[in-house]
């Protein structure tokens, strides 16, 4: 700021409004804007007309550069950043547009006038080469104009009005910015927030008291933060209007209006309101009070502040929630909602308004703390909570500690007031099969991720993953997390081997990992178990009624059709967890695995038919006749004696391909002969497992498995090998070929450690697989092993697997964070929805 | 991917003419390239009495997949059109016929210097097709070959003896006989219908498959009383091949990562259904059924949630009165199908102002559906599995709210009058449940009580007096409800 300026007047400007500049051609508008304003903040008319016509003084241009003006005005606004316009604005009508825009974006509209003599405007435009021709009337009609509108601008709806007259005033004057009343997002608590009171004074001492504050102050500094509808209906308003207002002056408090004080404000200051709804109440107590405690009532209901946004964005208190939209904006329309929030329009059988569940819309990052409708629980939706807990009804009085998120309450006394009608039991629109929203998973996303910073899924593979997460998923409150794929070794070059674990344990030295696990590869379904303690428990932390889990495919189909069966796996796999002990060492009443399911002809029988065994079938009908044929021009002494070796290998070859898938293959009978191999425990109450080192886990699992007396629960063979130790990779491999030799799929080579970063601190694949060479045969066909064929097959692309593998990894590991950390369900669903549509990314699918 | 082709002989006519009519010598082996791998000719029998000749092509299955290359990431082949664990290199396929024509193509135009008379002359033929792939089993090979001649012998090959419950495969053991034809007749006949049998999807025909179908066909085709399936089924592989590649590969990779066949996942437009060109009576009579419900309630914008291919719409478009006309769809080939079928991209502006197509979900609350006069779910509900029921209510009825809401679905009651279906089944494979009047009636009612609705019930079809009617529609209409002011509810 130079000198001159300070010398000048000052004009406040809100740091979130739009800015209009009134004042005649010549005026000095874009002047004054250049100084007080950053360049990318203002929009001028002439500038748009440019835009649109090459010709900043095209004046047939005009109604098409105001419709950017505006277009620009608006994305500005919307994003909550200030806009300043830069047109003369002397007409009311242009005034008029610009006040509802700022309204449609709940921002203050602020004038600026520059009332510069016509003399001064018409010298500056005349020393302007493209406006020199500007007839002197024009900029008299200006002035005229202005003159006459000055009288009306705060009637038309500006919140602040600069009149500055002459030139010395309009280049001296200073802008500073105000910060809006409603933003206290310097302020990081930790807070108390407090529900609805309606004068249970009585019950405000005792909760202040079991918070820990002692005369209104507490020791550790704590603030004090009331919801709102501290009066009305209960037995002593003014004492907690007094309790409430000395806390707020001695600042240890923070207090919002309820639609109770605001209609109490009004009645105090002289208007005619209904005594209804507990007011008479209200009046008749503070008949008792001195005139003076009245006034500073009125003085202080006056005072507040429709909602406010703390602790750097992440908390808004307001009365009776607030969309985010609304967040730290400044409207009629914000105040009405933060004090009585959203109606359908619609009246319920008791003649009350039925309230629009705002929360279930809710996708806002700043938790959302309110009260208004009381509920006899508060509980959490989409990261906000009504903390009225009806205490003037006999139900108690609740505060939210923040940000330790706690409840703490206490009891009412007594029904002070009989409700019209029964509290609901649930939290306003947290309803039964309510579901997600379209937004929350439609079109070009991009989910941020803890581990792996953004992850993007493209349009295309979101509309698939929408097509069978609609058609065919379980319910998405028992689908908090679907696995990732994963990538196979690095292409071997041993021979006669396309995969090989040497190149695995390689692998794991270059990224810094000492040690892994080889775990055995179990070749069935992947399958995810969730299972709850019993349906209440699945009714009380997933919210449906009935199952006690689920148990679904890798792409979120519930593995049996019939859910009798899946509650019997379900049934064992609680015994198994009641009998192990693991819902007390767990600390939670539900556990979600990771498993195997077997036999692989159980799901994958469709696929065998139509594929596999066709293929099997096909070999076996037609070899003996080529065979034979081939013998046949032999004898008759026709050179094909190579050919006729060929084909015999060939037929060899389909021969162990048969072989490879019969051993995945076995019938069962309803459970008899069905398997399940868990291998990782993914999440409990509270806490991701999914960074729970490969040991741990196991040993978790072993105690499963011996626990379930029924042989559903397969253990899985291990092996821990040191990568830098060759003899011990050498052990891993022994291991390995012995496994294969006798027909076992494979392993898969994790670190030991579970989540592990290299040096450069990039995430490491979470396990890399190595398949047998007699299974691989199911992947690349029963001839894959002959010489030219794997030479050929060599030449695979691993990079784009690998990069799918960490990112659906890292969507995984995201959804777990979010399911134990309590997150709304879009959340965790937005991640899970994320892992199945880069499921159907191009990538080699053999891979 | 081998045949054999026999015949008997006399010393007048000996067999091993055979080998004059092949252009191939009975006691040399002989190799050809072709673009899918090697064939081979020779003769495990050969003098007058009789003489075989045998075609062996040996089928490059890494070559096969990787002719893609290039066209996936990273060069890799896409999944959907090639698989490694293939049966082109055991079963009987196009390719065998490939390698047939053009091995054979002197024999298949009945040309022969050598012995041209012989070209012309019916012979004893016995053509033996160990692994003969053939969609419709083998009663669909004697349909095909009886008429043209044959003795036929088709035997169903079985899965895998070890497991009997799998049933049959697709191929059979074809030997076919007859003392009537030419060779170059039995060639072309072979050519046309391997393939024809084999129904292929994922193999590539070059653009004059229709001349050479004609030239093949000639003096058998016209005549033969499946012509109709042979020609369509022999010219539409082409067609599938590009649909596959512009449409369903997210989620034939879905699929695949879930061990599934894709038709299990992208079945929600009927295969037969697609090409519908004379609708059953019962869709014409729910049609009509559901624009009068429509034009009873007054409904101007309309949405039809779960369009499928569009023919609604298309009806909605041609009464004026319906002003803006939403068709909403979860599956994406649906509305590609609806798209073509209302011609959208070519339509006129007037027109096209009134008619838009969307993805949408019925499990996922969706902004863009709410504020309409009506909202049509016409066979939709049971393609849900019940558990998820509930989300779609609360999406239509709960977020969406129109003041009329339109249910079709099957009674299952009428199931015993069709007589085509099977006791106990349903009408469509992807039917996850099928009501009957009560249940319908009980859910319908629940519904409107839980969100204001009144509902009415109207049968579709005839109405049987013990069974009711094929299709069952249950009318919603929001309830007046008592209008509440802004102070009213300030005031609570």
């Amino acid at each position: 700021m130079t000198e001159t300026q300070t010398k000048g007047r000052v004009l406040p400007v809100t740091d979130l409004s739009l800015v209009v500049l009134i004042g005649a051609s010549g005026s000095g508008k874009s002047t004054f804007a250049r100084r007080h304003f950053k360049p990318t903040e203002i929009i001028s008319s002439d500038f748009c007309r440019g835009l649109v016509s090459d010709d900043e003084n095209d004046q047939s241009a005009t109604r098409d550069a105001f419709d950017v003006l505006h277009y620009i005005a608006g994305k500005r606004l919307a994003a909550g950043r200030r806009t300043v316009v830069d047109a003369t604005s002397v007409q009311q009508e242009s005034r008029r547009q610009l006040i509802e825009l700022a309204r449609q974006h709940d921002v203050l509209p602020i004038a600026i006038v520059l009332d510069v003599p016509e003399e001064v405007c018409a010298e500056r435009n005349a020393a302007r080469t493209d406006r020199a021709d500007m007839p002197r009337r024009v900029i008299g009609r200006h002035i005229r104009e202005l003159r006459r509108s000055l009288r009306h601008l705060e009637r038309e709806g500006f919140r602040k009005v600069h009149v500055l007259r002459g030139v010395e005033d309009t280049e001296n004057a200073t802008v500073v910015t105000e910060k809006r009343f409603n933003d206290l997002t310097h302020l990081t608590g930790p807070f108390d927030i407090v529900g609805d009171i309606h004068g249970c004074a009585l019950e405000l001492e005792a909760l202040l008291g079991k918070l820990g504050y002692a005369d209104g102050v507490h020791p550790d500094g704590r603030t004090a933060v009331f919801v709102g509808d501290l009066v009305d209906r209960g037995p002593d308003s003014p004492g907690v209007l007094r309790r409430v207002m000395s806390m707020v002056k001695s600042g240890n408090a923070l207090c919002v209006p309820g639609n109770h004080e605001n209609k109490y404000g009004r009645h105090l200051r002289g208007r005619k309101v209904q005594h209804t709804h507990g007011l008479a109440e209200t009046i008749e107590q503070m008949e008792g009070e001195s005139e003076e405690f009245r006034a500073e009532v009125r003085e202080f209901l006056d005072g507040l502040v429709s909602h406010y946004v703390l602790d750097g964005g992440r908390l808004v208190v307001c009365h009776a929630g607030l969309p985010e939209k609304y967040h730290g904006r400044t409207s009629g329309r914000v105040r009405s909602h933060a004090l009585y929030g959203d109606t359908t329009g619609e009246t319920d059988e008791f003649g009350l308004p039925v309230r629009y569940p705002w929360a279930e819309d809710y996708r806002g990052r700043a938790a959302v703390v309110y009260g208004h409708t009381p509920v006899p629980e508060a509980t959490w939706l989409n990261n906000t909570i009504c903390l009225d807990t009806g205490a003037v009804f006999g139900g108690k009085l609740t505060a939210l500690r923040y940000p330790e998120r706690e409840l703490v309450d206490v009891p009412a006394e007594q029904v002070w007031y009989e409700p019209t009608k029964p509290l609901r039991s649930e939290a306003p629109g947290g309803h039964d099969g309510r579901p997600l929203d379209l937004a929350d998973v439609h079109g070009r996303r991009i989910v941020e991720t803890r581990h792996a910073g953004r992850v993007s899924v493209r349009e295309e593979n979101g509309a698939a993953a929408l097509e069978v997460m609609s058609r065919f998923a379980v319910d998405p409150r028992l689908l908090p997390y679907l696995p990732p794929t994963m990538a196979p070794t690095a292409t071997s070059h041993v021979e006669g081997y396309l995969e090989h674990p040497a190149e695995a344990f390689a692998q794991y030295q270059e990224d810094g990992v000492a040690r892994v696990v080889c775990e055995e590869k179990h070749m069935g379904s992947r399958a995810v178990a969730l299972v709850c303690r019993d349906a209440d428990a699945a009714r009380k932390r997933f919210g449906v009624d009935g199952p006690t889990g689920s148990l679904y495919t890798r792409t979120g189909r519930p593995f049996f059709d019939d859910e009798s069966v899946t509650e019997q796996i379900l049934d064992r796999l609680r015994s198994a967890i009641d009998e192990a002990g693991l819902w007390a060492e767990l600390d939670t009443d539900w556990v979600l695995l990771d498993a195997e399911l077997m036999p692989w002809s159980l799901k994958a029988a469709g696929l065998l038919r139509s594929q596999y065994a066709a293929v099997g079938a096909a070999s076996r009908a037609v070899f003996p006749g080529a065979l034979a044929a081939l013998e046949g021009a032999v004898a008759r002494g026709v050179d094909v004696s190579d050919l006729l070796a060929r084909q015999r290998e060939r037929a060899d070859a389909a021969s162990k391909f048969t072989d490879a898938y019969r051993r995945y293959c076995w019938t069962t009978d309803g459970l008899d002969g069905v398997r399940l191999a868990p291998f990782q425990i993914l999440a409990v109450q509270g806490r991701s497992l999914a960074g729970l080192p490969h040991d741990e886990q196991l040993a978790l699992l072993d105690r499963l498995v011996e626990h379930d007396p029924t042989g559903l629960l397969q253990t899985t063979r291990r092996l821990y090998v040191d990568t830098a130790d060759p003899e011990s990779v050498r052990a891993g491999v022994d291991w390995w070929l012995e496994m294969t030799g006798r027909g076992g799929e494979g392993m898969v080579v994790k670190p030991v450690g579970a989540v592990v970063r290299t040096e450069q601190g990039r995430l490491v694949q979470p396990g890399i697989k190595c398949r047998g060479r007699e299974y691989l045969r199911i992947i690349y066909g029963p001839e894959y092993t002959r010489p030219d064929n794997l030479s050929r097959l060599r030449g695979r692309f691993l990079n784009h697997k690998r990069s799918l593998a960490i990112r659906e990894y890292a969507l995984g590991l995201e959804a777990l964070d979010r399911l134990a950390e309590g997150e709304p369900l879009w959340r965790v669903h937005e991640a899970v929805f994320g892992v199945l549509a880069l499921e159907s990314e191009p990538v080699d699918p053999r891979l | 991917m081998f045949l054999t082709i026999s015949t008997t002989g006399t010393p007048e006519r000996p067999a091993t003419d055979l080998g004059f009519l092949l252009h191939k010598h009975p006691d040399k082996a002989q190799a050809f390239s072709t673009s899918y791998g090697k064939a081979h000719v020779l003769y495990p029998e050969a003098d007058a009495e009789r003489c075989t000749a045998a075609l062996l092509l040996e089928v490059d299955a890494v070559a096969l997949v990787r002719r893609g290359k290039g066209k996936g990431r990273g060069g890799a082949p896409d999944a959907a059109l090639a698989q490694y664990v293939n049966d082109r290199p055991y079963a009987a396929s196009s390719l065998l016929a490939v390698a047939l024509s053009g091995v054979f193509s002197s024999a298949m135009r009945g040309v022969c210097t050598a012995r041209p008379e012989a070209a012309v002359q019916t012979r004893p033929l016995r053509i033996e097709v160990p692994a003969l792939p053939a969609r419709g089993g083998a009663e669909l090979v004697r349909k095909l070959f009886e008429p043209l001649g044959w003795a036929v012998g088709a035997e169903p090959v079985a899965l895998d003896a070890e497991f009997p419950e799998w049933g049959d495969s697709r191929y059979v053991r074809l030997v076919l006989e007859s003392t009537g034809l030419t060779l170059a007749e039995a060639l072309r006949h072979l050519y046309v219908l391997l393939p024809v049998l084999d129904d292929a999807k994922h193999y590539w025909v070059s653009s004059d498959e229709v001349d050479k179908l004609l030239r093949a066909g000639e003096g058998w085709l016209s005549e033969h009383p499946e012509q109709k399936l042979i020609t369509s089924r022999y010219l539409s592989r082409r067609w599938s091949l590009t649909r596959q590649a512009m449409e369903r590969l997210e989620l034939v990779r879905l699929a695949e990562a879930d061990d599934s066949e894709v038709e299990e996942i992208d079945n929600a437009v009927a295969a037969e259904a697609e090409t519908e060109e004379k609708p059953t009576p019962l869709a014409v009579q729910r049609r009509d059924a559901i624009i009068t419900a429509l034009q009873a309630s007054g409904a101007t914008r309309v949405l039809d949630l779960g369009c499928g291919q569009g023919q609604l719409v298309q009806a909605l478009l041609k009464d004026a009165r319906f002003t803006e006309i939403v068709g909403t769809d979860v599956s994406m080939r649906a509305l590609t199908i609806a798209s073509r079928r209302l011609k959208l991209d070519r339509m006129g502006e007037r027109l096209a102002s009134r008619v838009r197509l969307f993805q949408s979900s019925l499990a996922y609350t969706d902004n863009r559906l709410k504020g309409y006069d009506a909202a049509v779910l016409s066979e939709v509900i049971e393609h849900l599995d019940l558990p998820r029921l509930p989300a779609l209510e609360y999406a239509v009825f709960g977020s969406a709210r129109p003041r009329t809401v339109l249910v079709t679905t099957p009674n299952v009651e009428y199931n015993v009058r069709w007589e085509s279906l099977p006791a106990g089944h349903v009408r469509h494979s992807d039917h996850r449940f099928e009501w009957t009047r009560a249940q319908f009636g009980a859910w319908a009612a629940a519904v409107a009580e839980r969100h204001g609705y009144d509902v009415e019930f109207v049968p579709v079809g005839p109405d049987d007096p013990e069974v009711g009617p094929p299709t069952q529609m249950a009318v919603f209409s929001l309830s007046a409800a008592p209008h509440t002011t802004e102070k009213e509810a300030k005031a609570a």
